[in-house]
């Protein structure tokens, strides 16, 4: 293992990108592998790889983790992006979660059947708007400051910005009643590691297209 | 306030069961509310007591916690029970992720059709038995200590136990081919915590049953079909 982080996943977004863009947040270098036949992603599994079976697999500091939110705690807590105590970090996981919950709808959209993708977008959409802009829209506007937690940049305001760009391509004018989201939104992007994430050739991934569904679904085959 | 956690959730397992079992573990006691109707879920709703619109919420050290992962990874942290240092946290988060998964599939079990309920106790067993519970037996084998992380207890044995109890109740001898659990599970058990948790009268929910389903679904407005995985 070189130094830096090493990820096995997909070449595309999936479960995989919330690790990207906080590796990327935190200025952390990395490198990626890509699956791309079931013989690959078998060949992980029998060589005893994969914990559960399972990718994203990030090999990073002697581990070989699994499990998603594991990677990204460590990560955020190795990079000081999980506020100073124990109850700062309540509060960024609280909202992590909660994204996270948003962000699994958008997953979980391209592998929809053809005649619920109209259904899910407008419960993207309704969810957005409804459920959790409205809660980070309103957190910003009460404390006033840059960041969602302790005046300070963590793992929450990436997890946010990731969000709110994903459902953006989905609802183009989705941020239209939240001024302070949009300001957010702003000052996110002109963080220098952020900024340098969303500019072409970084290791950023696409959204999903028909190509990368049917690599998912060829590789995962049972 | 009282100085104790007040659980907010249905009378039942869901999603608040696991958070239940920490709080004992760690010799916690808890008030609980229980929802039985529309109109007390409407109330938590406008008097903005639900982050997210959504049960669990825990009030504990004057928070209102939501999101049932954030609200254990609080509870572990608090009582000790999340490692040492950054590695045993990551190595309790993976294990934990693990059982997560597991128990998820039964979450879902009380809302599946007859049909799909055999079909998903059939799909839980297969999924215990040839991914989760080989790699909870190998980390035991391997170090041969009592408990999975950095032989101390912590978070991850607690949610092992439930989950290998849940899949029990599927499959009373999923445990055959798994020595090392059989003896986790006695051990684990008989901790003072744990074991009074275990006994009649504690706040450890039973098996979810119709009465269950027919709350959960009045309170949430939750009528459309589950699938099974």
């Amino acid at each position: 293992m070189s130094g830096k982080p090493r990820l096995t996943y997909l070449n595309g977004r999936g479960r995989m990108e919330p690790i990207r863009w906080l590796l990327a947040a935190a200025g952390v270098e990395f490198e990626e592998v890509y699956l791309e036949t079931k013989e690959q992603y078998d060949k992980l599994i029998k060589d005893g790889f994969l914990l559960f079976q399972q990718v994203p697999l990030v090999e990073i500091d002697g581990m070989k983790m699994v499990q998603t939110r594991a990677i990204l705690s460590y990560i955020a807590g190795k990079y000081n992006l999980y506020g100073k105590d124990l109850k700062e970090r309540a509060l960024i996981d609280m909202y992590v979660e909660g994204i996270s919950d948003l962000m699994q709808m958008i997953l979980m959209f391209p592998f929809s059947p053809p005649d619920a993708k109209e259904k899910n977008l407008e419960s993207i959409k309704d969810r957005a708007t409804n459920r959790y802009f409205p809660v980070f829209e309103k957190v910003l506007k009460q404390h006033g400051q840059d960041f969602l937690v302790g005046n300070k940049f963590s793992w929450a305001d990436v997890q946010l910005m990731e969000a709110i760009l994903a459902v953006e391509e989905k609802v183009p004018a989705v941020l239209s009643g939240f001024p302070q989201l949009q300001v957010f939104k702003t000052k996110m992007s002109n963080m220098p590691t952020i900024k340098k994430f969303l500019q072409p050739g970084s290791p950023r991934k696409p959204p999903p297209d028909a190509h990368y569904v049917e690599t998912v679904l060829k590789v995962f085959k049972k | 306030m009282s100085g104790k956690p007040r659980l907010y959730y249905f009378d039942g397992r869901g999603k608040m069961e696991s958070i239940r079992w920490l709080l004992a573990a760690a010799g916690v006691e808890f008030e609980e509310e229980f929802l039985e109707t529309r109109e007390q879920y409407e109330k938590l709703l406008q008097g903005g007591f639900l982050l997210f619109q959504q049960v669990p919420m825990v009030e504990i050290d004057g928070m209102r916690m939501v999101q049932t992962r954030a609200i254990l990874s609080y509870i572990a942290a608090k009582y000790n029970l999340y490692g040492k240092d950054l590695k045993e946290r990551a190595l309790i988060d993976m294990y934990v992720g693990g059982t997560d998964d597991l128990m998820g599939f039964i979450l879902m079990f009380p809302f599946l059709s007859v049909e799909d309920k055999e079909k998903q106790c059939a799909f839980v067993v297969q999924k215990a038995t040839s991914r989760y519970f080989p790699v909870y037996e190998k980390i035991l084998k391997d170090h041969g200590q009592d408990f999975l992380v950095g032989n101390s207890f912590s978070w991850a044995d607690v949610h092992l136990l439930e989950a290998i109890l849940m899949v029990e109740e599927k499959k009373s001898d999923v445990l055959s081919g798994f020595p090392q659990l059989q003896a986790f599970k006695a051990r684990i058990s008989s901790i003072p915590t744990i074991k009074k948790f275990l006994e009649p009268g504690s706040q450890r929910k039973p098996v979810p049953d119709d009465k269950y389903v027919e709350t959960v679904r009045g309170v949430l407005r939750m009528y459309y079909d589950v699938k099974a995985n």
